[in-house]
């Protein structure tokens, strides 16, 4: 199901990151001062070489870590500068990471045990949220009776279950053979096209960040400093087989030399 | 087979060397024992068992707390964790008779010893459990702002199942000893009753058999405790964890 994005989402939340600064106590100093900025509803990717800061980043972003200077603000369209609740927010980490002593259903309720809904609401909007993944008839199941795909949909579910405004994922799929990765990106992007939210898409894979976003930001090798700042000049509409298309290649060859410029 | 083959060496050393019954009883003689003693052995076996359990529960329900206070600081543990090793190395030989001082008589001083002598491991293997949480999830349970005590009902302590059950697993075989000693030294005195006090009094008698059937109670009993733990972790960890799938 492929759907148009349209320009103005009045679901999306945006990021203002300004003279962000993050160095750790060996000495690590992952960020220096990095100024982002994400319009709400967009999907955005981050490229960059290991050890770049974009893992620190996106922890920022999602208040799991402070910054030492700089500021990060989340804003809604409607209201800016209004701090967007807990709920608003969503992770989705480089591993699935599921409660193993839990099914899957109770495994995508979590996050909305843990902001107190009354279990007969949570459990409904569990269940949706995994026929959203497509993964309905595993309910029931436990993470060890899923393969590693089905995990990491499930890990998703759990992320889309609080119907959330920014979604933000760590190389999500980098551990996943490459049919699978690649038909995930679709759902995903379908799932963002669907719903609106904004999504922010940290990934090593030059084809999997020009194939999913509408802007790729490269950056440098530590400490992390943006290099590019690309709007991917492809249609709104991608089908899988954008992939093998003349443009696509162009676009991955921009992307490409950044990466190249940022890591010397 | 093996304890086949145990009992009828034994059995056959017994009486080819003619080893007089005050030493070394024939495995028919405490079999023998068992049944023509058991007016005395099953209200011991008895004693000893709600002894043993009253330790355990203890040390179970104490353990597993001390071991979430010390998780839940750094400061807190630097400080404390090294005196819970205390509990690991007093003497019990010691211990028990200043116990009956203390806490008089009955079954209250036998499970304070019993429980001395089998908390350590409970609050070891479980404060290793609750400190290797896997960071992800812990991340997780922040990200939703959920209260500590959410994440520790709902996180850590599941993740630290496994841990919790082996350190149960050593506090019950710990725990019988832990009672059969204590009731060794001062059982008597206090009154007691229990299988401890049946091996001393029946080597005064020169009743070896006796105390040979007292003694493999004591350890039958320590196996029952020790499969029921072991019963209970696999009910709990079979659907999840690998050490029970």
């Amino acid at each position: 199901m492929q759907g148009t994005q349209s320009t103005l989402t009045p679901t999306g939340i945006g990021i203002e990151a300004r003279g962000i600064c993050r160095a750790f106590d060996n000495g690590v100093v992952a960020l220096d001062g990095l100024d982002l900025h994400v319009a709400p509803g967009e999907f955005v990717s981050i490229l960059g070489p290991s050890g770049c800061g974009k893992s620190t980043l996106l922890r920022l972003i999602a208040n799991l870590d402070r910054p030492q200077a700089g500021t990060i603000s989340l804003t809604t369209p409607d209201e800016s500068r209004r701090t967007p609740g807990r709920s608003d927010v969503a992770y989705v980490f480089q591993d699935a990471h599921l409660l193993p002593w839990r099914k899957v259903l109770d495994n995508v309720a979590l996050p909305l045990e843990l902001m107190h809904v009354d279990r007969s609401t949570r459990l409904e909007s569990s269940r949706q949220a995994i026929a959203q993944v497509g993964l309905a008839d595993a309910a029931d199941r436990y993470p060890n009776q899923l393969s590693g795909g089905m995990r990491m949909r499930v890990s998703l579910a759990r992320a889309m279950v609080t119907r959330p405004r920014l979604l933000l994922l760590d190389e999500p799929f980098a551990a996943l053979d490459e049919i699978t990765r690649q038909r995930l990106d679709e759902q995903l992007r379908d799932l963002w096209a669907s719903v609106g939210m904004t999504v922010v898409f940290v990934t090593h894979s030059t084809g999997e960040a020009i194939f999913l976003a509408q802007r790729a930001v490269v950056l440098s090798s530590r400490p992390g400093r943006i290099v590019e700042d690309h709007s991917i000049a492809l249609p709104a509409e991608r089908p899988a087989s954008i992939r093998g298309t003349p443009e696509f290649a162009r676009e991955a060859r921009v992307i490409y030399d950044a990466l190249e410029g940022g890591n010397a | 087979m093996v304890l086949v083959g145990a009992v009828l060496v034994w059995s056959a050393y017994v009486r080819l060397a003619h080893v007089p019954a005050y030493i070394l009883p024939t495995p028919a003689a405490v079999l023998r024992s068992l049944v023509v003693d058991r007016d005395l052995l099953v209200p011991s076996l008895a004693w000893t068992t709600l002894g043993a359990l009253a330790g355990f529960m203890a040390s179970a329900i104490v353990g597993i707390l001390i071991a979430v206070l010390l998780s839940a600081s750094a400061v807190l543990r630097r400080a404390f964790y090294p005196y819970t090793v205390f509990f690991q190395t007093v003497p019990i030989i010691a211990i028990a008779p200043m116990l009956l001082f203390w806490l008089g008589w009955g079954l209250l001083p036998v499970a304070v010893c019993a429980f001395i002598v089998s908390v350590f491991p409970v609050i070891a293997n479980t404060l290793a459990g609750l400190l290797s949480t896997d960071p992800a999830l812990s991340d997780l349970f922040r990200l939703y702002d959920a209260r500590p005590i959410a994440t520790l009902w709902k996180l850590r302590l599941p993740s630290a199942l496994p841990n919790i059950f082996t350190g149960l697993r050593i506090a019950a075989g710990l725990a019988v000893i832990g009672t059969i000693v204590a009731e060794f030294l001062v059982g008597m005195l206090i009154g007691g009753v229990g299988l401890g006090v049946r091996i001393q009094s029946a080597i005064h008698e020169s009743r070896t058999e006796l105390a040979f059937a007292a003694m493999l109670l004591a350890s039958l009993l320590g196996l029952a405790m020790f499969g029921a733990v072991n019963l209970a972790g696999h009910l709990a960890l079979r659907r999840w964890h690998a050490s029970e799938m």
